[in-house]
């Protein structure tokens, strides 16, 4: 019996098929699309299958086309088009008809052409606009299929400029009865929030309505716009920590319904996205948000205890959510337990996830990377290519100067045997970096043969241009320059007489630039020889014609003696009619260089390094020529940011001040109105200042800017510069030596590895990969954590890779605080607090110091009050009592009816004292005065052109009334300034370490004989310069800023001009400096 | 975000395909013929993860892959979704085709390819995964397939009927897809 109905069902299609009656219309092309799949599967070439296809992308064109096919046609055709473009055939004419279909279908129908228009269009496509129309139809719908296929197709892709029409539409589904359309309507803000944030700005508050929809599955879905705008803007959203923990708590303590849970875990998928919106939250928290979340973590790694794959999943996160987050030590006990617990676990993706959470944390836990040495090391001979890349990328992480060589091999052993591209790429730029980071000599040149050899012509190409930089600029002795050279040239001159031709391209230029520029080194390697090497490597077939030129290059440079001219002549010829114009060009340099030896020197000089002339002075004709002309003086990027920050700020500054005034005008009468003092304007400069002092230290431009046009621009000048003061916080919390207390906590005391004994040689292996990763390690791990590391530091050996504690965590400090009233909120916090004796001011007063951008050490030495009998009045009614020092005209600050403020500085061997006083204005006249003096130390950390000092004096009046006045104060850079007494000896050693430089044109003072004198006595009076010798026309001096931070400048009178040249270890000095000594001498 | 959703079988040929993100016809073909070659070669005996794949976007981008009897399911996500969540979530999908096509096979994904997008687009809505719930996912497709019967009445017959044939060895079937373990084996729950 079944047979027969067997047998009649497989009869069945076929025989429908045959039907032409329009009821069996759709069956009948369903077996179409049967005897298409049918076909294309039998066919055996690539060739066929085209052929197939296009036939039947013909026959659809022409059905649907053609007026009589109905709609029910039209739905089977479509399906027919979406197969054939899955296939890869286009399929452009039935776009417009899959867009009929979803406007005129019915329901059904409409469902194919909605699906067929998500896979044929994207967003932008033009044809988009037509489905705008039926969407609004379908939203409007009373059938919640429609309702719900136009949803759908909305998140899938919806024209950006037409959300607006829609929008009212989707949000008004949010509360619609049913979940299922609740859910997709959030999905789809969702989809509009990722492309057009603006659009869906005002209805913030629906989210949070969904947030708390009594249905968990559409707050499960607005969790996905938690996610990302939490991701955006961590802190706008601290807030809602509380309720993220909340609901996570209910879903670990199971308060969810049955239908939830996913082989009895519940809802894992929910509480997974909860803990990554945790740690995204929790990420660089000052403990407080951290601390909220602490239990339920807690919780969630306790229940997670069953052994199935999706509580992996949510125990991984909660472990990273635990290392992300503020650090709380018996969680992070428990998190390692876990690491541990997935490294060594047998199933591989767990051991992949345990890597991977390995290379996360072992920043901040190298001990973590030593417990699993033995797993490591296990892990590296591992069957599986992605399970030991990720071992090495996690070796990358804790690799050092002592483990450096092991790791590099262990890299370069994967390459040798990868296919992936990606992954060479990726790794080969890993090697590159750890080699230069540690370089060594003869190691050094070889693990970057292999670099280049394995690498090929995939590579990023600042690999081959950084390593010819490092080669060309050197270390610190010229002796290790020299041999590293050396062993270059030789590697290179062996390899060029192994098999060249199959050295990839790249390596190529770089080892005929090697050989160009250092093969003399080697003496008793002839110029003829390797221009003979060279030469034979310009006839392989495979040489590209940007390889030939750089040998041809090469050449040039080699070609001595009689031997190397004749090499050189033959090449020449053969090349000087060469179709490519860079070849025919190089090949006629090498020939008219080649038979002028002394031009050739001139040209080429031997050993000069890469000098590049920064100040581009060679264009000085041509840029006066065209100011001449009326052409407008280039302005550098940062002062146009400047202009453009200073117009912003103009807007500002009524608003920051009218408040306090208004409120102190009531106490007393009958007073003047106060002056008006203009506050923290600097600080809406902010944040745009910051940015630029960064580019500056890679882009080192700003010396050239003010080689013209200085009588255009440098009378505006004063104002702008004014807006880059930025001041930071008087911070007796953050005193370096409190700091590294704080850090030491979080350090790890060195455990005892208890070691299995396996086999020696994993042993010996482990020892030397993990060698220097006990606690003191973090030395080589904080060089890590910066993002891109730089790559030749080497020669700067700059203080700042000492960099103590508390300056960095300033810095981290400033980053966080680009806001202008974060910044106010954070700094007020430190408020050092000043009991006045005097008899108005009886209450307290207190005054705070603030400074921006992190770049000022301020340091409360003292404070002494004095009471009522002044040592020095003057007129003004300040008293000061720092007689004997020099110091600085005092400046009244500010003021308001019941005190003045007034500031000058003292330079002091170290730092600036600056000293204020706050006097009793009120009453001055029917009492004696009650003066308060506060002293502050303020030395420079980042220098800038002004320092701006942005503080706040409060104080509380007898009556009761809290006051409180802004002042702001700024000092040039000249302040911090002192003079520098070295020898000529030292100058010159000092001159080749420092990196940082800069040069000028600066003008000299008078024409005459001893002009150069007469500039650098001015320059010596007002920056407080020490002028260490002036032989000739050349004259050098000396300064510095702090005791290790000098900055050298070597001036030379040429042409009518004082050409002037800065060098510093600190990067933005020169920059600062050079422009107060353009400002001192065009005042004078 | 799930960028892209790709079933093929063991020789490359696509069985469904789903771009999240707009990528030209041309793009996706080689995106799928590189995902293809980086999944085949890989045992079964290593992890569900890959990572490299230069096409869709670079080092912020992963491959998630299982592989049922001829048929490799393969997730192309980035670093915003958990690896583990969507090698389970695969598992759930797999796990509702099976329930909605009665032990599903690859020839049930040839066929029907329209309403393994169905099913899909209730699993996965725009990228986001929307529902993990296999009760309701297949009860929002029956509520579409009521509807269906509802509209086609007897011309939906023919088409179980079809359903029923693929089940029985016919000549027609196609010889080069391998009959033999057509089936897609849904593992039961710790298939490592």
């Amino acid at each position: 019996m079944s047979d027969v109905v067997e047998k009649t069902l497989t009869a069945l299609p076929s025989l429908l098929s045959l039907d032409s009656q329009p009821g069996s219309a759709k069956l009948s092309s369903t077996s179409k699309l049967g005897n298409l799949i049918r076909g294309i599967t039998e066919l055996t070439s690539k060739h066929e299958e085209e052929k197939l296809i296009q036939q039947e992308l013909a026959s659809i064109k022409e059905q649907v086309s053609s007026p009589n096919t109905s709609m029910r046609q039209m739905k089977e055709l479509m399906v027919r088009a979406i197969y054939c473009e899955m296939l890869g055939y286009e399929a452009s004419f039935s776009y417009i008809h899959a867009i009929k279909l979803a406007q005129q279908g019915t329901a059904l129908e409409k469902r194919v052409g909605y699906l067929a228009v998500s896979l044929f269009l994207n967003e932008s496509h033009e044809l988009l606009l037509l489905l705008v129309n039926t969407v609004l139809k379908d939203l409007q719908s009373t059938n919640l299929i429609e309702v719900c296929m136009a949803l759908t197709v909305v998140s899938q892709m919806f024209p950006k400029d037409m959300i607006p029409a829609i929008l009212p539409l989707v949000e008004e589904k949010l509360n619609h009865p049913k979940e299922i359309i609740r859910r997709k309507a959030v999905l789809a803000l969702y989809k509009f929030y990722l492309i057009a944030p603006n659009q869906v700005q005002h209805i913030h508050n629906k989210f949070r309505k969904a947030l708390c929809d009594k249905d968990p599955g559409v707050m499960t879905a607005s969790l996905h716009i938690y996610a990302q705008m939490i991701q955006e803007k961590p802190e706008g959203y601290k807030d809602l920590a509380a309720s993220f923990v909340a609901i996570l708590k209910q879903v670990v303590g199971g308060k969810l319904p049955m239908d939830f849970n996913y082989h009895s875990v519940p809802a894992p998928w929910l509480q997974i996205q909860l803990l990554r919106i945790l740690s995204l939250l929790g990420k660089n928290d000052q403990r407080y948000t951290s601390e909220i979340m602490y239990e339920v973590l807690d919780e969630s790694l306790r229940r997670a205890e069953m052994n199935h794959n999706i509580t992996y999943a949510i125990l991984y996160e909660c472990v990273k959510c635990i290392y992300t987050i503020h650090p709380k030590s018996d969680l992070l006990e428990k998190a390692a337990k876990c690491i541990g617990n997935f490294v060594l676990s047998p199933k591989i993706n767990l051991k992949y996830l345990g890597l991977k959470a390995l290379t996360y944390v072992v920043q901040q836990d190298p001990k973590l990377a030593l417990q699993h040495q033995m797993t490591i090391i296990e892990c590296l001979d591992h069957p599986d290519l992605i399970i030991k890349r990720e071992t090495l990328e996690l070796l990358f992480r804790i690799t050092n100067a002592q483990n450096v060589t092991v790791i590099v091999e262990k890299m370069l052993d994967f390459l040798r045997i990868s296919e992936d591209d990606y992954t060479t790429i990726d790794l080969v730029g890993k090697v590159a970096e750890l080699a230069e980071k540690y370089p060594s000599e003869c190691w050094f040149i070889e693990t970057m043969n292999t670099v280049f050899s394995v690498g090929g012509d995939m590579m990023q190409p600042d690999i081959p241009n950084s390593f010819l930089k490092l080669l060309s600029e050197g270390f610190d002795s010229v002796e290790e320059d020299k041999k590293l050279r050396l062993f270059a040239v030789d590697s290179y001159v062996s390899l060029l007489q192994g098999e060249p031709d199959k050295l990839p391209q790249r390596f190529l230029q770089v080892i005929s630039w090697v050989l160009g520029e250092y093969s003399y080194l080697k003496e008793e390697l002839q110029p003829a020889a390797v221009l003979r090497l060279l030469a034979k490597l310009l006839d392989t077939k495979n040489t590209s014609s940007e390889t030939k030129s750089w040998i041809l290059m090469a050449m040039t440079k080699l070609c001595d003696g009689e031997a190397g001219v004749s090499v050189a002549q033959e090449v020449s010829e053969t090349y000087s009619s060469s179709l490519d114009t860079v070849l025919r060009q190089r090949a006629h340099e090498l020939q008219y260089l080649s038979q002028n030896p002394e031009l050739r020197s001139k040209v080429l000089p031997r050993d000069a390094g890469l000098e590049v002339d920064s100040s581009l002075s060679f264009l000085d004709g041509f840029v006066s020529e065209a100011l001449a002309a009326g052409a407008a003086p280039y302005k550098p990027p940062h002062q146009r940011q400047e202009e453009l920050a200073q117009a912003k700020a103009l807007s500002l500054e009524p608003y920051g001040l009218s408040l306090p005034i208004s409120m102190s005008s009531c106490s007393i009468a009958d007073r003047q109105s106060p002056t008006l003092l203009s506050i923290s304007s600097g600080l809406s400069g902010d944040s745009t200042d910051l940015s630029l002092k960064g580019g500056s230290t890679t882009l080192k431009l700003d010396g050239v800017k003010r080689v013209w046009g200085k009588e255009g621009y440098l009378a505006q000048r004063e104002p702008l510069e004014e807006a880059a003061a930025q001041v930071e916080v008087p911070s007796p919390l953050r005193s370096p030596s409190q700091t590294g207390e704080a850090d030491n906590s979080h350090s790890q005391t060195p455990i005892p590895i208890p070691t299995p004994e396996p086999e020696q040689e994993k042993q010996q292996l482990a020892s030397s990969l993990f060698v220097g990763l006990s606690s003191h390690s973090s030395v080589s791990l904080m060089g890590k954590s910066e993002p891109t590391p730089q790559r030749f530091r080497r020669k700067a050996k700059s203080p700042s890779s000492s960099l103590d504690a508390s300056e960095r965590i300033s810095n981290s400090l400033v980053s966080s605080t680009s806001t202008v009233d974060n910044l106010l909120c954070d700094n007020l916090l430190d408020t050092s607090e000043l009991a006045v004796p005097s008899p108005s001011l009886t209450s307290q007063l207190s005054q705070s110091l603030t400074t921006a951008n992190g770049s000022f050490d301020v340091q409360l030495t003292e404070s002494d009050v004095k009471g009522s009998s002044p040592t020095l009045v003057r007129d003004n009614g300040v008293a000061v009592p720092l007689s004997g020092l020099s110091h600085s005209e005092i400046t009244p600050l500010c003021s308001d009816q019941s005190l003045d403020l007034s500031v000058c500085h003292v330079q002091k061997e170290e730092y600036l004292a600056l000293v204020s006083c706050v006097c009793d204005s009120a009453v001055q006249e029917l009492r004696s005065l009650g003066v308060a003096v506060c002293q502050y130390s303020l030395t420079v950390k980042r220098p800038s052109v002004h320092v701006e000092v942005v503080g706040m004096v409060s104080y509380q009046l007898p009556v009761g009334t809290h006051q409180s006045v802004q002042f702001s104060h700024k000092l040039p850079l000249t302040s911090f300034i002192r003079p520098l007494t070295v020898s000529t000896e030292e100058y010159g050693k000092m001159w080749l370490d420092f990196t940082n430089d800069t040069k000028q044109n600066l003008s000299l003072i008078s024409d005459g004989q001893e002009s150069l004198t007469a500039t650098l006595n001015v320059l010596k009076k007002k920056l407080q310069l020490h002028v260490v010798e002036i032989i000739g026309v050349e004259g050098i001096v000396a300064c510095r800023l702090h005791q290790d931070q000098p900055c050298l400048m070597h001036c030379r009178v040429h042409a009518g001009t004082l050409a002037v040249w800065l060098r510093s270890p600190v990067p933005d000095l020169p920059d600062c400096l050079i422009y107060h000594c353009q400002r001192a001498l065009q005042e004078h | 975000m799930i960028k892209a959703i790709l079933i093929f079988n063991n020789h490359g040929k696509p069985r469904l395909i789903r771009f999240y993100q707009y990528f030209a016809e041309d793009m996706q073909q080689q995106i799928i013929r590189e995902t293809f070659h980086l999944v085949s070669k890989r045992d079964d005996n290593v992890c569900n993860f890959l990572e490299g794949g230069s096409l869709i976007g670079g080092s912020d981008y992963k491959l998630i892959y299982r592989h049922y009897a001829t048929l490799y399911f393969v997730f192309c996500v980035d670093s915003s979704e958990s690896e583990l969540g969507i090698l389970d979530l695969i598992q759930v999908f797999v796990e509702t085709l099976d329930k909605c096509f009665e032990n599903v096979c690859e020839l049930d994904l040839i066929f029907h390819m329209d309403k393994v997008h169905y099913i899909l687009q209730e699993v996965v809505m725009g990228g986001m995964v929307l529902e993990t719930n296999m009760n309701e996912i297949t009860t929002q497709v029956d509520v579409q397939n009521r509807m269906e019967k509802s509209e086609g009445g007897l011309s939906a017959a023919p088409a179980r009927a079809v359903s029923a044939v693929k089940n029985m060895n016919l000549p027609e079937i196609p010889r080069n897809i391998n009959i033999g373990d057509i089936n897609i084996k849904v593992p039961s729950l710790s298939p490592f």
